[in-house]
Order: C-alpha cells, then structure tokens, then sequence
C-alpha cells in the first residue's frame, strides 16, 4: 500500500531534457518562476504557452504523469480564477445577475492568473518528472557552493539530503511492516471514528522512531568507521557534466526573455 | 481451527502498470493442530502466503478459509477482527512492533484490542510472561530498557497473551545465539503441543523443519512445489538439492556416507540419534563394499 | 605462517556508562598478520563491544591496544581505520549511498581520492565481490546478502589490511550467508588479508584458522577449531553450539563406534568411517 505514493515522480525514459545537466534545470525553473511574472499580454502568454509545451514534447513524460502533479493543484487554478472573476472590475460589465458583476478585465486577469499557476506547476513538476531527487540535489549542492563562504553548511545540507532519499524506500517498507504487526494485533488504522485513527497511529509511529533512531545511530557509526569526518578534503564521485543542449536550452531561454520584454504591454 | 487455502493468487499492485503475481496456485490445508513448516528462499512467497493466514491481505484469486470464515476477493470481507484473534503471528524481528511504556501495557495491548477485560488480560500477560521464560518483575519496565533477546520475548508474550488457536511463525529465531534459538523454538513446541494449537512456522531452517513439523510445504517462485511430511520430503534429498534448497544435516550426512560406503539405508533418518544407530547397526554387521 | 602479530590487546577493560559490570575485563591476546581469527560468544558476551574498541568507535579504560605497529588512541584513530576495514550487523544501516557505486565511493570521497581513481577503485573491488553487474541499483532493490557484499566491496577499495566482520552475515538468509563468507574466503587467499568474524555462527568458525571464545568479557578459552570443539558439553553451557560433524561423531562413538579424533566437517568424518570401518 506504500508503494503508490512515490512513483508518478521521476520517469525514467530517455529524452533531451532527462540528459540535461541538473544544474542548467535548475536555472532554468528559477528563471522561468521569474519571466513568466513578465507576461501580461495574449502574445505574451502565447509565448510562454509555446516553450511549456515544447519543452513537455522534448521530454517525451506521457500525459498521465504530467495530470498526477496537476491533480492536487487543480482545484487552486480554479479557485484563483473564480477569485478574479468575481472581484476584479474594469472594462466593460460583461455579467450582470443580482450580486454577481462580471467584467471583461475580471475574465482577462481571472484567465492570465490561472494560466500562469498553469505553467509553472507544469515546468516545475518537468523538473522533478525528469531529474532524479539524487540529482536535484548535486545540483543544488553545486550552486550553493559560493554559499559556503558565508558558512552556510551546503555540504552538510546535501549529505543529509541525499541519505533522506536513500532512506525513504527502508522506511516505507519498515512503515508496511509494522503496521501489519500492529493490525494482527487488532488496531483498525483505516475506520472507526477521527478520535480512535489518531489513537492508531501511535502503536505506529512509536515503533517508527525507536528503529530511525536506531539505524541513525548504527549510521553514523558505520559512516565513522568508513573514514567520515565532515565535508572539509572530501572529494565528489559524483560528477554532473555540463554540455551543448545546457548551454542552448539556457540560450533560448534568455531568448524567451528578450521576446517578452518586447512584446509584453 | 482449520486453516485451508485453495488455488489462492496474489498479485501485489493489480491493475497498475506495476503489477507482480507474488503466488499462484497456491493449495494448502492446515487442519488443527498441525504443525507445518513453509520453507523456501526469501522471494519464493513464503511471506505472502504467511499473510494470507489472518487476512491482512486477501487473495486476488481463490478462496482461503479460516475456521468458519471464507475470504475471496471481490467480496466485503466481514469479521476480519475476529479471524485475527484467532490467528496470531509472530513476525520477523516482532521486538520492532514494541511501543508502550510498560512491558505489561505492551503485552495486554493485543487483547484488550479484541476487547478483553483489563483484569483478564493482565492474568494472561503473566502467564505468557512466564511461558516465553521471563519473570514478573520485567512488567513495569520499559521494554526499550530490555535486552535483544528480552525485547523479542516480550514481543512473542504479547502475541500469546491474545489467546490465538493458530500461531504463525516468520523466522522467530532469526539473529538469536545458539541457545536463545534452541530455547525459542522448544518454547513454541511445548505449546503446541499442550494447547494442541496450529503452527505454521515460516522458516530457512530445514533443521527446524525436520525437527519440529509434520507437515512440510516447500515454496519456489511463487508456486508450491513440493509438500509433506519430513519423511516424505527429505527421502529424496538429491531432488531438493537440484532445486537450490538446503536438506537438514543429518539427511546431507546420510546422502555423502551412503555414497562414500556405496550403500542405502533402509529409510532417511532425521535425527542424528537414530541416524547413529543405523550406521552403528551397518557397521556391526561389516559392510560389503 | 610467520606469527606476525598485527593487533594486539594488553590487559583491556572497558565499561559502558552507567553500567555495573566490566562489557570487557582484562582481556589480553594477539591477533596474526594473515590469520582468519573467529570470536565466538553468546549475545552479551562482549564480542561485539571488542569490534568497537578495534575501530576506535570506543577507547578502553585500561589496557593497550596496538593496531599494524600504532597504538590505538585518538591522534591515530584516523589513520589506523583506513588499515581496518569493518561490516556491521544490519544490511540497511551501513549502506550510505542512494546507489551501489556510490555507496562503495563513499569512503574513497572521505579521503579525498581523486575521482578518476575512484571510478577504477569501485568497479574493480566491486567485480571482486561479483556486484560489477548491480553499478547503478538502489540498496532497495538488492538482497541482504547483496547489500553485505556490497558494504564489504567498500571496504575493500580502501584497500585495508584487515577487515572485522562484525555479526555480517546473522541478519542474512542461508543463502545470503554464504554468499557473503565465500567473497571473503577468496579476498583472503587472494590479498593476504587479515579478516576477524565476530559471529556466533559455529560452522562459521569451524572454518577459521583460530577461534576465540569468549564469556561474561572476558576470554574464555583460545586455540584452534578442533581445540575449541573438543570442548563440546562447555560449549553448550556457554550459550554456543558445537558444528554438525562433531555432534554427529559424538553419538557415534557413544554407539560404540571407534573415532580417534573430532572432525570439523563431514567429509573427514565419512572418511575416517569409511577407511576405518568398511573393510573388515
């Protein structure tokens, strides 16, 4: 039962985007978060419209994947976009029922705002759909890097990162495992009323922290016995490589910028 | 209780892109008192089987009954509480399911759950205390300030405490010393024996197999493939072997002296008493080689 | 064999905090350059508290220890863990990477090898125990008894002198098990390694050059496996168990048949029944 909750995150097909430096998406989606506040026009919006779906073409992820990360957020899109509907009021009354005004600009603001909710989920959800979180994270340790001067631990931060990942299958299955002990010995997790759920979930997550505190410490002996002693004349094994289609995927999207600049409103 | 699974399927993730048929074809029957052992390499689907037996999973095909109740799939299965108060399991490492604050809170945890009286369920706390080799004195610590081998007892007494007419064993003794295994394994025996209760013990060891079980089903990807009692097993030992599968060393020890002296003994022994009074008795007589 | 000693302990105690008795008391022994060296004790015995104090995760109260030449204290506990190499208990909880050749660079990236040799290191002390196909697997997906090869390929590509099984296999499978003790037979032969099996497995330390057995911290008794065996009864008494072959022998001979001594596997035993008894 614990299985479905991680798949419908990273698709392992090979395509462009799945081959692209984590450090080149990395820029790209902080960019992207940034222009698409530059949009206000149809032609501009068409515009980002355009590279979302391109880039979704290039990244051959199926459909379905990209509607699991749309899913949760969906009902958000809609609400923003009721929200200025309704109260945004400018250019012609469009609408007009007892309460209930509707104007042209409501429509137009109301259309724009969830569109741009619409790309971002999309671009940001490519991210995770087509980079491994292992890979995320060597990303961000790279850029963080000049951080390190102003003593933020990055190396530390990316350590613990990457050993939450590789922990999360171990705790998922222990999770299965001790559940299944505890519902042969009569707890019922899945009915009964809020008050009893909330009283189930303690023989479960006692039993869960006892044994992350136990591997946590065996961890940490084991990573001590290996010759860890911190991030100070370590070296890296894992290498990430930048190449051409970082460099022109980074290009056309300061090309995309340009393009806003000139035809936003 | 009896126990009987027929033509049981389980297919874990059905109907997803991910899906995977952990059994198949699975029949087995566990009338009271039995004892049976299911062996089989890790992967073969010993654990699915294992937890079929009080329905914490329900077959994707084919009916398993327990007692009066049967469970299918693509049915509401009703009274699934009552089915698991009967069936207890004893899971690997158990000492992990461990979480109150007193070792007794833990141990009448189970029972009280299928709504047993405090009063009673402390009476069987001491009681399976005392039958997993504890003292009463262990009752108001924490079970976290216990040993290894104290926090496993503990684990299997509030099992026991729960009164079960089926025991289900997953590989109770795995990272015990010699003797803590040794004085596990008699302790489930004895009880076996005078609750006359069903055990069903999921296990590598074809020592404990042979030792303690008479009934025998073997497990290989998902199938059964061999079932019986021991001697019927383990009469043919060069077919186990062929299929990657461990014989109990006594047999192995008869398999290479019958092949060193060129002989057969009359049967295959399972205990090195009598497998050393054979050879013994060979031996007086003279062997002709 | 040259009886080089490599390790040596004098007269070491420790004591946990807040505990009463000794985990460790007075214990005194060499270990050889090249030896197989099993420790034997029931659970509590304080063989697992010995691994501990050899890798400097805990320092004794009392008493010295020597590990290749240096002794063990914390100015040195650096240097002397990349001559000893260690695999624990659980499968899970050693394996630090989010895939198999990470995991087996990770103490390679502790000391600050360059990254092409890296790469070489890892394939190759992964081909040693035959994981050079599993590169890019996530520990999930893999077995015990995979993951402890892994974990002992780790070890291996800091090229150590010695390496302290510490209960590696007692979490594993039969299967797993064996797979696991027959990539450090070979290791052994191959590269001169000293290896240290701290287990309570009999058959285990049947196969050992030389066993130690300890009891309540301290040790109890030393020598070769058939010393250790002929011990039988005490064995039992101490929480342990005696191999197959010695049991099995034992009620031959209380059946009045003829053994003149006690064998270690059941080869031997067939043997010696086979040579002594068949041709009357």
């Amino acid at each position: 039962m614990m299985e479905k909750m991680i798949f419908g995150r990273y698709v392992p097909i090979p395509s462009v985007i799945h081959k692209m430096d984590p450090r080149s998406k990395l820029i790209i989606i902080f960019l992207f978060v940034a222009i698409i506040f530059l949009a206000n026009n149809w032609i501009t919006y068409a515009l980002i419209a355009l590279y979302t779906f391109f880039m979704l073409g290039l990244s051959k992820v199926p459909f379905r994947f990209l509607y699991g990360g749309l899913k949760p957020v969906i009902w958000l899109v809609l609400f923003t976009f009721l929200l200025q509907l309704f109260f945004t009021k400018g250019g012609n009354l469009v609408f007009d029922w007892g309460p209930i005004e509707i104007y042209e600009e409501g429509i137009r603001m109301g259309l724009f705002i969830s569109l741009r909710f619409f790309f971002l989920i999309l671009i940001t959800s490519l991210l995770t759909l087509t980079t491994t979180p292992i890979e995320i994270t060597d990303g961000l340790e790279t850029l963080l890097t000049p951080l390190k001067k102003l003593r933020f631990p990055v190396h530390e931060m990316a350590l613990m990162m990457s050993i939450s990942l590789r922990f999360i299958p171990t705790l998922m299955q222990e999770t299965d495992k001790i559940m299944k002990a505890q519902i042969a010995r009569g707890v019922e997790f899945a009915s009964g009323p809020i008050k009893e759920r909330i009283k189930a979930v303690i023989p479960l997550l006692i039993p869960l922290f006892v044994s992350s505190f136990k591997r946590a410490e065996e961890l940490a002996i084991a990573m001590e016995a290996r010759g860890y002693r911190g991030g100070e004349g370590r070296t890296k094994y894992r290498q990430l490589s930048w190449r051409m289609i970082d460099t022109l995927q980074v290009g056309l999207l300061v090309i995309l910028t340009i393009l806003l600049i000139i035809f936003r409103s | 209780m009896d126990i009987s699974l027929s033509q049981v399927e389980y297919r874990y993730q059905a109907n997803t892109p991910f899906e995977r048929i952990a059994i198949q074809d699975v029949s087995i029957d566990i009338p009271t008192g039995t004892y049976l052992a299911l062996i089989g390499h890790t992967g073969s689907g010993k654990s699915t089987v294992l937890q079929h037996l009080n329905a914490l999973l329900v077959p994707t095909e084919g009916t398993v009954k327990i007692g009066e109740h049967e469970i299918k799939s693509h049915q509401k299965n009703k009274n699934l509480r009552e089915v698991r108060q009967k069936v207890g399991i004893v899971f690997q490492f158990p000492e992990h399911q461990l979480f109150e604050e007193t070792v007794e809170k833990d141990i009448i945890f189970g029972p009280m759950n299928f709504g047993v009286s405090e009063k009673e369920a402390k009476a069987r706390a001491r009681e399976a205390l005392k039958q997993v080799g504890l003292g009463e004195e262990i009752l108001e610590k924490s079970p976290f300030d216990l040993s290894g081998g104290q926090m496993r007892r503990v684990a299997i007494a509030g099992v026991l405490a729960m009164n079960p007419d089926v025991l289900v064993l997953d590989e109770p003794t795995a990272g015990l010393d010699p003797r803590g295994r040794n004085e596990i394994m008699e302790m489930f025996y004895t009880l076996h024996k005078k609750r006359n209760l069903s055990t069903i013990l999921v296990t590598h060891s074809m020592e404990d197999a042979a030792k303690y079980a008479d009934q025998i089903v073997i497990m290989q990807r998902g199938r059964v493939m061999k079932k019986g009692t021991p001697t019927e097993i383990f009469s043919s030992p060069s077919e186990l072997v062929k299929m990657g599968l461990d014989v109990p060393e006594v047999v192995r020890f008869q398999m290479k002296l019958e092949q060193k002296l060129s002989v057969k003994l009359d049967k295959v022994y399972l205990s090195i008493e009598e497998l050393s009074s054979a050879v013994a008795e060979l031996l007086g007589r003279g062997v002709r080689t | 064999m040259t009886k080089k000693p490599i390790i040596s302990l004098n007269d070491v105690c420790f004591q946990y905090d807040g505990q009463d008795n000794y985990a460790l008391h007075s214990v005194t022994f060499d270990i050889y350059e090249g030896e197989w060296l099993a420790i034997v004790g029931h659970n509590g015995s304080g063989k697992s508290t010995m691994a501990k104090l050899l890798n400097g995760l805990q320092f004794p109260n009392q008493g010295k220890i020597t590990v290749c030449g240096l002794p063990l204290t914390e100015e040195n506990v650096w240097d002397i863990r990349k001559q000893l190499g260690m695999v624990f208990q659980n499968p899970d909880n050693q394996f630090v990477g989010t895939t198999v050749e990470d995991d087996v660079a990770f103490g390679l990236e502790n000391m600050g090898i360059p990254r092409e040799e890296m790469v070489l290191r890892v394939q190759d002390s992964l081909k040693k125990v035959k994981m050079e196909q599993f590169l890019y697997q996530e520990p999930h997906h893999l077995s015990g008894g995979q993951k402890q090869r892994v974990a002992i390929a780790g070890v291996l590509a800091l090229s150590p002198s010695i390496i302290i099984l510490d209960e590696a296999t007692s979490m594993l499978d039969p299967r797993g098990r064996e797979e696991v003790l027959e990539v450090v037979r070979d290791l052994k032969n191959e590269n001169r390694l000293t290896v240290i099996s701290i287990t309570h497995d009999l058959e285990e330390a049947a196969k050992a050059d030389r066993i130690i057995v300890m009891n309540k911290g301290e040790v109890y008794r030393e020598g070769t496996p058939e010393e250790i065996f002929s011990m039988d009864e005490e064995l039992i008494k101490l929480g342990l168990d005696i191999p197959f072959s010695v049991k099995i022998g034992k009620a031959f001979r209380q059946k009045g048949i003829d053994l003149p001594k006690h064998y270690l596997t059941e080869e031997e035993l067939v043997t010696e029944l086979w040579t002594s008894h068949s041709h009357k």
